[in-house]
């Protein structure tokens, strides 16, 4: 199956959601590990939008991204409730620990602001992060 | 008076039955509920500081400039989004709506550059003039941090630049792409201090994007990010004029903005009522061939058609072509001289060249273009409803809750409203679109068509007879409708006819190939959706049974009771921008001005003595006749104003045969076209900037077109518009005429025509324009016809048998060839061909399904040879599965292709309209041109000689 067939798919699956175009950009960097040009045509023509408006909506959200990127990502929150609780002296700790191997990306607020620092793998949440256990985190990804 | 924009009031204009009334800065003012607080405040003077608003679009709310203190209220609210109530009372200035102001203005200023002077939208400047208002002085946070201002300009589009260095991300180009074009081929890329516009994808430019450069974002742009680059070039414009655009039977108006005499862009009137502030490229940008290289300037004269031109004076031009056109009246009578009318040119134009044949030449040989486009529409509307003429005005279609397109496609040949509707149907509206191509309108991005007739070409009658089947078995019919409007009696006979059991949709089914529970679905949903508006084109007309498509939609319209009320209707969508008004003004060999028949002694004795003449009681030749004429020797010349009938009509073989065989062929024209090839006499025509006149469209709208230059044609500066050179013919004939003014040639129409008889240039100027008839019972015209009744008295059911064309497909013509319009150029191309229109369609192209392109091993942009009976030449393919298998379609706008050689001498019963919609073809893989292409551009380079200047 080519790539457009299945992502061409993947819209139909949710063609009966009310506002699908989410969902569908999550499925699609979910499968693929990006939203590319070629990927925008296809569900525009899908859910008969303009190219536009798909690539509006995908250069908005840091979820989709234009190419893939294989490596393990670590997503650490440094909003105000974190950065009070000390995450901003851990940050060189643990990009050193990442290297070129992790991607380290910066969120704002993943909403567990009484038990931060925060971080998040995939759907897997980490609370309480000292800067030990934070370069642990990393370098066990 | 110097140059002023035209005024923008912030958000739209709103309707309502109820007023309130406000106080803004002191001023009380009353405004329909639901108009902004913005709006309120430039309807009594004054002007709130805003960069995301303008009248053209919805309100945003983004630009934080617009603050007001309203009392009894917190905060600052911005004025464009907060409505006016009745008894607020508003502050639009204050220190603190002033220091707020002033510290967003800083934000916006310390990403732009300060380049004022040397800017192309200098004084034309919305951000200039906010900072301005707001008495920006200093920038606190100074010019070194990050910035956009090193970003490349996109210069893709032929017509504007896109520099977003300049760029303040307002959305409103965004916006107005959404909005008002309904394109939405912009966005806003990224996020936060990144986002900018976007057109399309990454990697894309204007061109490469899905833009339809309508020039709707460069309008709406109140920075110079989006401009055109003739304003980068000349500078700004010193004062507007209120013109008529001169394509497409939309008929636009637009401020001409000039300097001097070179115009320096043209921005559509807001205050135009059949386009609303909108244009197309064409409109807007495509009239650079108004001075093209290749314009004619001079009149030229030969003696025969294998002679080389020679340039001469207005003088000599005009006694040579009298000369011989007295010599041939004299020899051959008067019936063998006629005359074309162009749809191109005014009616008060169009007018005068009807009375020069009837009148001066003395016979009723006068016909226009219409004969190939819209002749049916006059014959089958006249007929069932007692006019030739669409019912509705554009507005309508806004209270249109089912839409039906019938052979034609907006998108491509009638932008604008095309925009309209497509507005309508994004706001809920249905669609049903009856054509053999996937057109725009079946699926674009937030249209999508209820059903899609995909038919074989020609069977257009058998479909619509099989939806009047469905509406009358089914009962679906408005009988107390039908009782009071139309005749009763005939409308039984007509709906025994259509039930019928062969007229159903499934004994129809193997000649339309359209399935029959989709064309069920169709009709239930035309007959009971609501508001139902037909609007068709030439896909109806241009066909053997022209008439009859025109008729049966009629049938259906009255059948379900759609006639006579807003939202409804049958429009048929003009080609031209005077199509309408050339058949308003007699152009027919059979009708006198009005549609009033030639032989009816008392009109034609009103002309008579008007006009200090006797003219022939009996109808004149039709332009195929004249043709036919031509070559058995009876008819000898003919004078073709701003035409070119040998591009433009059916069989061109036989067409120039008709040509060379006459002694005096007289082309007034910009350019030399392809049928000044067979001309002796070429008069040099004027464009419509160059002119005054009205147009009228094809909701009857009566237009003015303004002159805001001097007609360029003729030696020393010596220039005249089209009706001066008319006049000038006339009276080298001896007629006498001395109209000062086109203001005076209307001033005969108004009293010569009932349905024109309250039309003058006074009252055009004054009210913007009107819709015909304007007479005692219409004073201020007619926006929707036959409201209380229809205009013949009832409405008459015209039995509509289907018959099929005797063009059929077979073994060595075994697809059928269907033609039409594309986006960026217009007709014939004479004029967008000469402009920067090209870059979007260079060359006709033969669209082609992929089964029937790989059964011959053709691919995309592959030489192919279409043939048909009458004649064969070549262009490339484009395989597509826009058309359906079995069918081929091409546009017809340059003379290199000449699709028409291919196109059969088959008409309408009625009308003779060619049925251009129909040809049989082969298609087969080619190397190139055909040798009569090879031989045409030989004869057509030979034939454009003109001979040199003698050396003084």
């Amino acid at each position: 199956m080519t790539r457009t067939i299945r992502i061409a798919q993947i819209c139909a699956n949710h063609a009966e959601l009310e506002g699908p175009l989410l969902p569908i950009l999550h499925a699609v960097q979910g499968e693929f590990g990006c939203v590319d040009a070629e990927a925008e045509r296809v569900i525009a023509s899908a859910l008969n939008l303009s190219r536009a408006e798909v690539h509006g909506v995908v250069s908005f959200y840091h979820d989709f991204t234009a190419t893939p990127d294989p490596r393990p990502c670590l997503e650490l929150c440094r909003a105000e409730a974190c950065q009070a609780r000390g995450v901003e002296a851990m940050v060189a700790a643990a990009e050193t620990a990442a290297g070129q191997r992790v991607r380290v990306r910066t969120v704002y607020c993943l909403g567990l602001c009484s038990v931060g620092p925060n971080a998040r793998v995939g759907d897997d949440l980490h609370a309480r992060l000292d800067e030990t256990s934070l370069v642990k985190l990393v370098k066990s990804l | 008076m110097t140059y002023q924009p035209q005024a923008d009031f912030g958000t739209p204009a709103v309707s309502s039955d109820t007023l309130v009334s406000l106080t803004i800065d002191g001023r009380a003012v009353t405004v329909p509920a639901g108009t902004s607080v913005m709006r309120a405040a430039a309807e009594c003077g004054g002007s709130i500081p805003s960069l995301c608003a303008t009248d053209s679009l919805e309100a945003f709310g983004s630009c934080r400039m617009c603050l007001v203190e309203i009392e009894g209220r917190r905060g600052t609210p911005a004025s464009c989004t907060t409505p006016a109530e009745q008894g607020m009372v508003v502050h639009t200035q204050s220190d603190r709506l002033g220091r707020l102001r002033k510290g967003v203005m800083e934000l916006y200023i310390s990403d732009h550059p300060l380049d004022c002077l040397t800017c192309s939208a200098n004084n034309d400047c919305e951000l200039q003039d906010t900072a301005a208002q707001v008495g920006l002085r200093d920038v606190r946070y100074g010019y070194a941090g990050a910035d956009h201002l090193g970003l490349a300009t996109d210069g893709s589009n032929p017509y504007f630049d896109f520099d977003p260095s300049k760029c303040i991300v307002c959305s409103r180009c965004v916006r107005a792409c959404d909005e008002v074009q309904g394109t939405l081929a912009l966005t806003i890329d990224g996020r936060g201090f990144a986002s900018g516009v976007s057109a399309g994808q990454t990697g894309d430019d204007f061109l490469s994007s899905e833009c339809v450069s309508c020039g709707a974002c460069v309008q709406a742009c109140p920075t110079a990010t989006l401009q055109e680059k003739a304003v980068k070039e000349i500078g700004k414009p010193e004062r507007a004029v209120i013109t008529t655009c001169a394509y497409c039977g939309v008929g636009c108006t637009f401020r001409a903005e000039m300097r001097g005499e070179q115009l320096v862009r043209m921005v559509p009137w807001k205050d135009g009522k059949a386009n609303r502030g909108h244009s197309c490229v064409k409109g807007r940008f495509a009239w650079g061939y108004a001075n093209h290289k290749d314009r004619i300037l001079d009149p030229m004269i030969r003696d025969s058609v294998d002679d080389p031109w020679r340039v001469v004076s207005w003088d000599e031009a005009l006694e040579f072509t009298a000369e011989r056109l007295t010599a041939i009246k004299a020899q051959y009578g008067a019936r063998a001289l006629g005359g074309i009318t162009s749809s191109r040119c005014t009616n008060e134009e169009t007018y005068l060249v009807q009375k020069l044949v009837r009148a001066g030449f003395g016979s009723n040989n006068v016909d226009t273009c219409a004969r190939v486009c819209h002749s049916p529409t006059g014959y089958g509307l006249s007929k069932t409803f007692g006019t030739s003429a669409g019912t509705q005005d554009f507005d309508s279609v806004m209270d249109a809750d089912v839409v039906l397109v019938i052979g034609a496609n907006p998108t491509d040949a009638h932008p604008v409203f095309a925009s309209r509707l497509k507005k309508r149907l994004r706001q809920g509206a249905k669609l049903i679109v009856i054509d053999p191509r996937q057109i725009d309108l079946v699926r674009s991005p937030h249209i999508e068509a209820a059903h899609h007739l995909a038919l074989q070409p020609g069977t257009n009658v058998a479909v619509l007879t099989a939806m009047a089947h469905v509406i009358v078995t089914e009962e679906l019919a408005d009988e107390a409708f039908i009782r009071e409007r139309c005749d009763w009696d005939e409308y039984s006979d007509w709906a025994r006819f259509v039930a019928e059991e062969r007229h159903s949709p499934e004994t129809l089914e193997p000649v339309t190939r359209v399935p029959a529970a989709e064309l069920r679905a169709a009709a239930r949903l035309y007959a009971t959706g609501g508001n139902g508006a037909i609007y068709y084109g030439l896909g109806v007309t241009e066909h053997s049974q022209g008439s009859s498509t025109v008729m049966a939609i009629a049938n259906l319209a009255m059948a379900t009771g759609n006639i006579g009320r807003r939202g409804v209707g049958v429009n048929p969508l003009r080609g031209q921008n005077n199509v309408q008004g050339s058949c308003d003004m007699g152009s027919f060999p059979h009708e006198l001005p009005g549609y009033r028949h030639i032989s009816g002694a008392v009109v034609r004795e009103l002309f008579e003595a008007d006009w200090g003449v006797t003219l022939d009681p009996d109808p004149g030749l039709r332009i195929p006749n004249m043709l036919d004429a031509a070559l058995d020797g009876s008819f000898r010349a003919l004078y073709v104003q701003g035409e070119d009938i040998l591009q433009s009509d059916p069989n061109t073989h036989h067409v120039s045969a008709g040509l060379k065989a006459m002694d005096c062929v007289i082309v007034h024209d910009l350019f030399l076209n392809e049928t000044a090839n067979y001309a002796h006499v070429f008069l040099p025509g004027s464009t419509f900037l160059e002119k005054d006149g009205t147009f009228t469209n094809a909701e009857r709208r009566i237009q003015l077109v303004r002159k805001v230059m001097e007609p360029a044609n003729g030696p020393n500066g010596k220039g005249m518009a089209d009706w001066e050179v008319t006049q000038a013919l006339a009276n080298a004939l001896g007629l006498g005429w001395s109209y000062t003014h086109p203001s005076e040639i209307m001033d005969e129409i108004a009293r010569l025509t009932p349905t024109f008889a309250g039309v003058s240039f006074d009252r055009l100027d004054a009210e913007g324009s009107l819709q015909w008839p304007v007479n005692e019972a219409h004073p201020d015209g007619s926006p929707i016809m036959h409201v209380d009744g229809f205009v013949r008295g009832k409405g008459r059911f015209m039995v509509t048998d289907y018959v099929p064309t005797d063009e059929r497909t077979g073994p060595r013509y075994p697809l059928l060839l269907t033609t039409g319009r594309i986006l960026s150029q217009y007709n014939v191309g004479a004029q967008t061909r000469r402009t920067d229109n090209t870059v979007w369609h260079d060359e006709d192209l033969l669209e082609i399904h992929p089964s029937d392109a790989d059964n011959r091993g053709i691919n995309s942009g592959d030489w192919v040879r279409l043939a048909s009976r009458t004649g064969e030449t070549t262009l490339r393919a484009e395989v597509t599965t826009r058309v359906a298998p079995g069918v081929v379609y091409t546009t017809f706008h340059h003379p290199a292709t000449q699709a028409n050689v291919v196109t059969t001498e088959y008409s309408d019963w009625a009308t003779n309209c060619p049925e251009y919609k129909v040809t049989a073809v082969q298609v087969l893989p080619s190397n190139g041109p055909t040798e009569w292409q090879e031989t045409y551009a030989s004869w057509s380079a030979k034939s454009r000689r003109i001979m040199a200047e003698p050396a003084e």
